[in-house]
């Protein structure tokens, strides 16, 4: 029996936002942070180090978000631990936006002039006073306008997480679609929703560029 | 962990595996050059077109760059149809292909466009060069150049993105591993294969961008 679209149908797509936004936040805090370790490793002193974030990049970078999904869902019922959908994308999505992120903020550390560094070499800043107090500060500024814009892509990507079962927006909109058979305007609605959440983000990030400059991604 | 990883069931599909894989470059191979030519249109209307076109042209590149492939794919595919357009699954992946990858390179193209310099079509102009001689060799051959690092990143991108028309169950490389997988419940064998076979085809690609830039682009650097 074909269902008509009504108010509930409606309803029912925009209350599935919450997971899409659910997952996006978890993704961008877990890859945020996972992010930052892989930009350090990138300009780390040490080569080998350098090398083993270069290869992480390469191979994310290098390889569909898709695959990564299956790849940690179905992995993790390998190892014989029970697979909730949120959190084989949520880990996925974490891995994949530390690549991007980690590949982002890397350009934005290697900004920063070449004076910055020695000034604070000379000044026999350890390490990690140098990394907090000169150089990420003055990074923090040129990686917020290229960050928000991979948010954009991030928002995007969640909607992967419908093909290995997690019900959010695109896998709700599935949902009602093959209950309405009203694939226009699900579809159409669903398009409208996400194109409400990027849209003032994608905005933003162009605003910020033109105020901070761009740097190459 | 006591799971023996069992890769015979794989590669005893190696042919189907190949045949996907072919579909895939295939695909993404048209998608680009269709794409490429959709955003040279675009980025032309964009910035030589009256403003209607210009508003269109916003409107197809916001909309596309904002809302998620999957999310497209599903509309061209169960929409279409609807409005009377019969695709079936491989030529709803290429259509949805193109018009994703024309959007996001037609932001890139249009780039390229404006980095020259006025003088240079103005000079083309004094030289009396036809308009379509100007733009095609003083404005977009020296564009495409300038942008080719990007627009090659996006274009590999856009193959790896292609994974997603399985969800359409076109028959490229993942819905073969997707067919496989529900054959063989090798799942984690078949998609760690599978994925390595992206990988390839992604550096298989950089190369292949590298040798174009260097036949087409290259020999002009000496004029420089």
């Amino acid at each position: 029996m074909i269902r008509q679209f009504t108010s509930a149908e409606f309803f029912f797509l925009v209350s599935a936002v919450r997971w899409t936004l659910l997952l996006s936040a978890i993704a961008f805090v877990g890859g945020a942070t996972l992010g930052l370790v892989v930009a350090l490793a990138r300009t780390s002193p040490w080569q080998w180090l350098r090398a083993t974030a270069g290869a992480y990049i390469l191979v994310f970078q290098g390889t569909p978000l898709l695959m990564q999904l299956f790849l940690v869902f179905f992995g993790a019922t390998m190892v014989g631990a029970s697979v909730d959908p949120l959190a084989a994308a949520a880990i996925g999505l974490t891995l994949n936006a530390a690549a991007f992120l980690g590949e982002i903020w890397r350009g934005c550390i290697q900004a920063i002039p070449k004076g910055q560094w020695e000034a604070s070499t000379a000044l026999g800043l350890h390490y990690v006073t140098r990394m907090r107090e000169i150089i990420l500060p003055q990074a923090a500024k040129i990686a917020v306008a290229p960050t928000v814009g991979f948010l954009v892509l991030l928002v995007k990507s969640t909607s992967l997480a419908s093909i290995i079962g997690f019900v959010e927006l695109t896998r709700a909109g599935q949902i009602v679609n093959n209950a309405t058979f009203r694939p226009f305007l699900v579809f159409g609605i669903v398009a409208a929703i996400y194109f409400a959440l990027c849209w003032p983000l994608s905005l933003y990030a162009r605003h910020l560029e033109k105020r901070f400059g761009t740097v190459s991604r | 962990m006591n799971y023996v990883f069992q890769f015979g069931d794989v590669f005893n599909a190696w042919p189907e595996l190949l045949t996907g894989a072919w579909l895939t470059i295939r695909l993404s191979g048209l998608a680009m050059m269709l794409g490429l030519a959709v955003a040279v249109l675009c980025a032309l209307g964009k910035t030589q077109g009256p403003r209607p076109v210009r508003w269109l042209v916003d409107l197809y590149v916001e909309v596309i760059r904002n809302t998620p492939f999957l999310v497209q794919i599903f509309l061209i595919f169960f929409g279409l149809p609807r409005a009377g357009i019969r695709l079936d699954a491989n030529e709803a992946a290429l259509l949805a292909m193109v018009v994703n990858a024309g959007a996001y390179c037609t932001e890139i193209v249009r780039a390229g466009i404006e980095t020259i310099h006025k003088g240079q079509i103005e000079a083309g102009l004094a030289l009396g060069l036809k308009r379509l001689q100007i733009f095609l060799y003083v404005v977009l051959f020296p564009a495409l150049k300038a942008i080719y690092p990007s627009l090659t990143s996006q274009f590999i991108l856009l193959m790896l993105t292609s994974s997603v028309v399985s969800a359409i169950s076109a028959e490229e490389l993942t819905a073969v591993a997707n067919n496989l997988q529900s054959q063989t419940f090798r799942s984690f064998e078949i998609y760690i294969v599978v994925t390595g076979m992206y990988f390839a085809m992604s550096l298989m690609f950089a190369g292949a961008f590298a040798l174009i830039y260097r036949a087409v682009f290259a020999r002009t650097d000496a004029a420089r």
